[in-house]
């Protein structure tokens, strides 16, 4: 088997940013290892506009948006392999992959990229009471049934979750007939985007009820009912609340979770906030080497900041290479926390040599904040304090540290990100 | 005097936009943090539009689907119209991004447009 420099684990957004950025950084050794029989990831299913405002200033639907990368990854001549599972990532960084041509096989790499991306939390970890008939799927199920396959899962929809993917589902079907009627969000606020909510259901008529949860499923072989109630500030139905509403379709929009079997069992270090790995400035993980990127690393939004994002994991990992994979700190670290409001922050240390003139961190908050300030302190000092009109959950922040003041700030040990009123 | 709050779509930042208006004029648009949702109120309150994503049928391609956008804004009140047409369509492989699939559909003057590489099987 061919050896590579850097292995690339998913052709998603995330993984051919970064091959494409490790390319462009003057690495010729890279190969892409993608589960699926085509390149583009998740945003192959999602025909929906409003990628890349960010990345090429003009709003393309995901397709497109994924050509624009897969396109540089052919005319770069960068390796991959399709229908390829990845079985197995070492501590050594070799990677064991199977698929039909090669059968099993292991490439020694110098450097991995993580970009495995995420995966929709299932009826299972969701504690659904009611009968389990079919017509119950994930929105990103019924993505895939529309958007790829031309089925139509149902025709009367009721939809658990206002995460983006299910609030787009919930155009989608209305589109192609279905009659969507109700959104239903456990939180007292909703998950997804405001362009998604304001473009997918109020344009039309749709109703989402905030503070609600499914108490009941009715229907033995297939879905005929749903009951859904609302809930207390301890998310526990009050009864008397209930409402039912007769349908044959239930998408669950309920969170997404960053698939991490593969760097677990590799010895990664995983933050139990993102579910993703404990990165540093240059996104390496605890092991040297091992980088992450995209969903994997934190559930995004915007697949521009996954772009952006990916592109630095591809470069670092160059730079790793090209340091001869000199392991371990080279300056001192500075330790980041995220604390009152702020959930966690990406990366989560920085090591001050490696760090670039500009390092964007990204966080998000725990909860819906008006009028409240970002503020950043270095050790006790506050030297960033910005008021915003609203951060919400689902939408992630950011700030963007320059070296020259961290380095200005003798012997800075911890920054810490937090919400503050006033 | 009349009062409308929006919530700008122009860009993930959603800001929240209050519209005045005057015997169906726009006076005043506040809450905005750039010139887009100065724009997309004063269009919204007036002339909605919306661009339109689907997916046409495609025979002897390399996939079921070809995904499709409207080439430009169409007029909100003719979104389902926009869909009876696509959802009538069907074309043969191979089709190409940026490939016109629809004319002028629904009368609105937009094409609509591939948005997917689509081979011959």
């Amino acid at each position: 088997m061919k050896t590579y420099d850097i292995v690339i684990v998913g052709g998603g957004p995330a993984g051919l940013a970064a091959a494409v950025a490790a390319k462009e950084a003057g690495n010729d050794s890279i190969l892409i290892l993608e589960r699926d029989h085509e390149l583009g990831g998740i945003l192959n299913q999602c025909i929906h506009n409003g990628f890349g405002l960010h990345t090429f200033k003009e709003e393309l639907t995901g397709p497109e948006y994924a050509y624009r990368f897969i396109k540089q990854v052919l005319d770069l001549g960068i390796e991959y392999k399709l229908n390829t599972m990845v079985m197995d990532i070492a501590a050594d960084k070799t990677v064991t992959a199977m698929n039909r041509e090669d059968g099993m096989f292991q490439i020694p790499a110098k450097a991995v990229i993580l970009a495995m991306g995420c995966r929709e939390r299932p009826r299972g970890a969701l504690n659904i009471p009611g009968y389990r008939p079919a017509g119950i799927f994930s929105a990103g199920t019924a993505q895939r049934l529309v958007n790829i396959e031309g089925y139509m899962p149902g025709r009367e929809v009721v939809i658990l979750g206002s995460g983006d993917i299910g609030l787009i589902m919930a155009r989608r079907m209305t589109l192609e007939g279905a009659k969507v009627k109700v959104v239903a969000e456990l939180m007292p606020y909703s998950g997804g985007l405001k362009r998604n909510i304001v473009q997918c259901l109020d344009d039309y008529g749709i109703p989402l009820k905030l503070s609600h949860t499914v108490v009941d499923i009715e229907g033995k072989e297939h879905v005929t009912a749903v009951t859904i109630a609302e809930v207390g500030p301890d998310r526990k139905p009050i009864p008397g609340t209930e409402e039912r509403y007769t349908c044959d379709t239930l998408l669950l929009s309920c969170g997404l979770i960053p698939e991490n079997e593969l760097s677990r069992s590799a010895g990664v270090k995983m933050s139990p906030v993102t579910s993703g790995p404990i990165v540093n400035e240059s996104l390496e993980t605890n092991i040297p080497g091992v980088f992450a990127c995209g969903n994997v690393l934190h559930v995004h939004d915007l697949v521009d900041y996954v772009s952006e994002e990916a592109k630095r994991a591809g470069h670092n990992a160059v730079k790793y290479i090209n340091s001869g994979c000199k392991e371990g700190a080279s300056g001192p670290s500075i330790e980041i926390v995220a604390t009152e409001g702020a959930r966690y922050t990406v990366p989560s240390t920085i090591d001050l040599n490696r760090m670039d003139d500009l390092l964007t961190v990204r966080f998000r908050v725990g909860d819906v904040y008006k009028n409240s300030f970002v503020s950043v302190y270095f050790d006790d000092e506050r030297v960033f304090h910005n008021q915003k009109r609203i951060m919400a959950p689902g939408e992630m922040e950011q700030i963007i540290l320059r070296k020259s003041q961290l380095e200005e700030h003798k012997d800075l040990k911890k920054i810490t990100v937090k919400i503050e009123k006033e | 005097m009349e009062k409308r709050e929006l919530t700008c779509i122009g860009c993930p930042m959603g800001c929240q936009l209050t519209v005045t208006m005057e015997n169906g004029e726009v006076t005043e648009v506040t809450g905005n943090t750039c010139q887009k949702g100065d724009i997309y109120a004063r269009k919204e309150v007036v002339n909605p539009t919306r661009i339109v994503t689907s997916t046409i049928r495609i025979t002897g391609g390399d996939k079921e689907r070809v995904s499709v956008k409207t080439a430009s804004d169409i007029p909100k009140d003719k979104i389902f119209e926009v869909m009876k047409d696509i959802d009538a369509a069907v074309v043969a492989a191979p089709a190409h991004i940026g490939d016109i699939l629809v004319q002028n559909v629904a009368g609105t003057g937009v094409d609509v447009i591939a948005t997917r590489n689509v081979e011959i099987a």
